[in-house]
């Protein structure tokens, strides 16, 4: 009897990419008929993937998927259109300037004398699915005129109008007001009740106990199992979500902090979704300590790096760096002040990926007088610093000719690393350094970046790696919602589970205990 | 004095005149047109032009019959652009350097190909007789209206087949389904892919119909306009069409406007020319002029457009 409930069983899942990257590892995840189920886990732990799976878009590199008890393979999305699975992503699939009539019927559009689009029939179509699930839409409007929550209502028309019985949502809510969030709570409910089968990706704990019945939980790919959402606390949930599976430990003296180099004051960012990224940060980096910056991805962390080194502009508040404001300055105006930084995306923002790793290595120095004679580079002097910086930082390539984008991406990362710590710089901002890299090279920037502090160098770390953020931080701040949640001044009494709290926004300090962060 | 001028100029000789020579700009361009609706650069229509030129007049030689020229030079134009289709989608080679790749089998292909069919160089001289001529239609009522029946009558019949597709393909790009999903594909081939419309297939579908206004556009300066094919024929007008769509926002109706515009600036070169006193040099300028004029007047219109659009937007 159970076995005729399950509408959806995959079996064993395991994805890994080309790279080497194991997206899923030996996933299992059931859907019975009529419920909500929730997939959670923080950013990377591989819910997309596995939707992406079972909707056509990615391939498993083992497992078995099957539908209503039959085995099936999924290749394509219209595979999975045609076994009654839809999926509304994260991003609309919308054509702005077609209407809502026309994006719902887009590619099945009904005909007249088999020629002409028979419009008033796609608006009947779109009418007749918007009464019958209680969306409400305007089909005559355009995309492009039309609110947020309404596009998400076109899409789901569009999963629906095709004969889906199994919808799958990414993470529905994250570009919703709470008064659509709601509603889209409701109308998914009066679809479960209509017998609808319903996937819900989401980290929000709250949304998730309001209206899911079960829940399966990811980490690093695997799932941590499935749960009824009624039968669980948020704790828990958080524990299993963002828990360490193996404790790391770092080998570093106590740090000892002296004055302050990065002052950032009630900084404030809208961006352009309207959303509050950043609201009212203030935090204080000092010479000789490493601050991390803990919290789930898309919490305002990005927003924050980028605002540190110009690579956008704050509504409001203020950013010194030894006395200096940053704001608007240019980015070799802000190396001078002796701001170096390891950016999240080292393919864009890293390096030039088609130039060798000499030219990347010298790329924030070229300028130097020792590098030049006359109008000419001196290139012995230039080689020798090149190879002076592979050999010191590890970097294993045929040569400093080598184009940096043949190598591993560990190895990326260590050109990086050897850019930006060897300006020497007086305050480091280090965003995600080891993501998605070896054990080897891992370790070697993280010993890289404590000796840099013990240095007297003044570090920002940002982390959604849990693990890296506890150990390696001397104090730390977590990010929830934009806004600082928590400060620790000292790390080492912080466990996991208080960690999750405060990220998942369960818990937060009082504005006293967070002001502590900011020191003049 | 300024009358005297103007009169000279705005008769309905001239009127005649601007139709005959907008009609060639109009075919390339409403190949521009659904080819962007496609999001697909077709920059080739220069070279595709002078190719199907080359060929209109071949087969209505062989053939003896122009109406065969005519589908001649409309399917080599279909195939050229297969061709760039075939290079860009299928070899994912960029599709600029493609076209510009048939933009100069065009110019150089074209006369080894005349050379090696006929041995003649240079132009295809004594090979088109009258009767391999696109034949002209003077319309029965229209045509014995003083002034209006002078402009209008008796133009080729490729000259109201141009003005005609303007008609048809607003009617295809919105009015079939074939156009909704040309124009989803166009503007979001994620929603087209996500719905099980194949993005491939749709635009080649596009460029093909792009590469046949091109080849119509072809068969016109060939078989009508000169009256022969030679190798400085098609003179640009692949691009002023490109030009043309931009200025007309890439729709059927705006792009024939802009399309008349830039008729307009030719036919007052060859007018203004014809008056002595006037360099013929600094006359030469005007089509170009009016094409960088008609550029810049867009980009500032749609720079407007994005501002209004959205007041909120900033910084990256």
């Amino acid at each position: 009897m159970e076995q005729e409930n399950l509408v959806v069983q995959m079996k064993g899942i395991s994805k890994v990419y080309p790279n080497g990257i194991a997206a899923n590892r030996d996933v299992n995840f059931t859907l019975r008929r009529g419920e909500i189920h929730a997939i959670m886990g923080e950013n990377g732990a591989g819910k997309s993937t596995l939707m992406k799976i079972l909707f056509g878009l990615e391939q498993p590199t083992s497992g078995e998927i099957l539908v209503n008890g039959e085995p099936v393979v999924i290749n394509s999305p219209n595979k999975a259109i045609s076994l009654g699975i839809g999926m509304v992503h994260q991003h609309f699939m919308l054509v702005p300037s077609l209407t809502v009539a026309e994006n719902i019927v887009l590619g099945m559009a009904p005909t007249k004398s088999r020629v002409f689009v028979d419009y008033k029939k796609a608006v009947e179509i779109a009418e007749e699915n918007a009464t019958r699930f209680n969306l409400r839409i305007d089909p005559n409007a355009k995309v492009v005129d039309i609110p947020v929550g309404m596009k998400q209502k076109v899409e789901i028309l569009k999963a629906l109008v095709r004969g889906a019985k199994i919808l799958i949502l990414d993470e529905p809510t994250a570009v919703l007001t709470t008064q659509e969030t709601s509603e889209l709570f409701k109308e998914l409910i009066s679809l479960k009740e209509q017998g609808f089968t319903i996937v819900f990706i989401s980290h929000k704990l709250k949304e998730i106990k309001q209206i899911t019945d079960r829940l399966t939980i990811m980490r690093n790919g695997k799932s941590m199992g499935v749960y009824e959402t009624a039968s669980i606390s948020e704790e828990e949930i958080s524990r299993l979500m963002v828990g360490r599976d193996v404790v790391l430990e770092v080998i570093k003296d106590k740090a000892q902090p002296s004055e302050t180099v990065l002052k950032v004051r009630d900084l404030e960012y809208t961006d352009r979704w309207n959303k509050k990224m950043l609201d009212k940060v203030s935090f204080s980096v000092r010479k000789g300590e490493i601050l991390g910056i803990a919290g789930v991805e898309g919490n305002g962390q990005r927003e924050l790096v980028e605002m540190l080194f110009n690579l956008n502009v704050p509504d409001a508040g203020t950013v010194y760096a030894n006395g200096k404001s940053l704001i608007g300055m240019p980015q070799n105006i802000i190396r001078d002040q002796g701001v170096s930084l390891v950016p999240e995306d080292r393919m864009t923002y890293g390096i030039a990926d088609i130039a060798s790793i000499e030219e990347n290595v010298i790329s924030d120095r070229f300028g130097e007088k020792r590098f030049n004679r006359g109008p000419l580079f001196n290139m012995r002097e230039i080689h020798q610093e090149s190879e002076t910086l592979i050999v010191d930082y590890r970097i294993l390539a045929k040569s400093r000719k080598q184009q940096v984008k043949m190598l591993s991406g560990g190895n990326i990362q260590k050109v990086v690393v050897a850019r930006e710590l060897s300006s020497q710089p007086t305050l480091l901002i280090a965003d995600q350094p080891t993501r998605g890299i070896d054990v080897g090279a891992t370790e070697f920037i993280r010993n890289q970046i404590v000796e840099l502090s013990r240095n007297g160098s003044g570090v920002l770390l940002v982390s959604a790696d849990l693990n890296e953020v506890i150990e390696l931080s001397d104090s730390l701040i977590v990010m929830y919602g934009g806004k600082i949640v928590a400060y620790f001044e000292d790390t080492d009494q912080l466990d996991d589970i208080t960690m999750g709290e405060y990220m998942l926004g369960l818990k937060h300090q009082t504005e006293e205990e967070i002001a502590k962060v900011c020191y003049e | 004095m300024t009358n005297d001028l103007l009169l000279l100029i705005f008769n309905a000789d001239f009127l005649f005149s601007l139709i005959r020579i907008t009609a060639p700009i109009l075919f390339a361009a409403l190949g521009a047109v659904i080819a962007e609706k496609a999001g697909v650069v077709n920059i080739g229509l220069e070279g595709i032009m002078m190719i199907s030129a080359l060929f209109g007049v071949m087969f209505a030689y062989w053939t003896q019959l122009w109406w065969v020229g005519v589908l001649g030079a409309l399917v080599v134009g279909v195939l050229l652009a297969l061709m760039i289709g075939f290079f860009a989608f299928e070899l994912k080679t960029n599709i600029i350097l493609a076209g510009i790749a048939v933009n100069m089998l065009g110019a150089g292909g074209t006369i080894f190909l005349l050379s090696m069919l006929t041995g003649m160089k240079g132009n295809t001289g004594a090979l088109v007789t009258r009767e391999l001529l696109i034949p002209t239609i003077n319309i029965p009522l229209i045509k014995s209206i003083p002034v209006l029946g002078q402009v209008l009558s008796g133009h080729a019949v490729l000259t109201y087949l141009a003005f005609l597709f303007v008609w048809l393909m607003w009617v295809l790009l919105y009015k079939t389904p074939l156009g909704l999903n040309i124009r989803a594909v166009g503007e979001n081939p994620d929603a087209a892919t996500s719905i099980g419309v194949s993005v491939q297939k749709i635009q080649y579908i596009a460029i093909a119909l792009s590469g046949a206004m091109a080849g119509l556009g072809g068969a016109f300066m060939s078989m009508y306009y000169s009256q022969g094919w030679n190798s400085g024929m098609v003179a640009g007008r692949g691009f002023i069409a490109l030009a043309a769509t931009a200025m007309g926002r890439g729709e059927p109706v705006g792009t024939m406007l802009s399309s008349l515009l830039f008729g307009l600036a030719q036919a007052l070169r060859t007018k203004v020319s014809g008056i002595q006193g006037v360099s013929s040099y600094l006359v030469s300028v005007i089509p170009y002029l009016v094409t960088i004029i008609g550029l810049v007047a867009y980009a500032i219109s749609i720079k407007n457009k994005l501002k209004k659009r959205s007041p909120a937007s900033k910084g990256a």
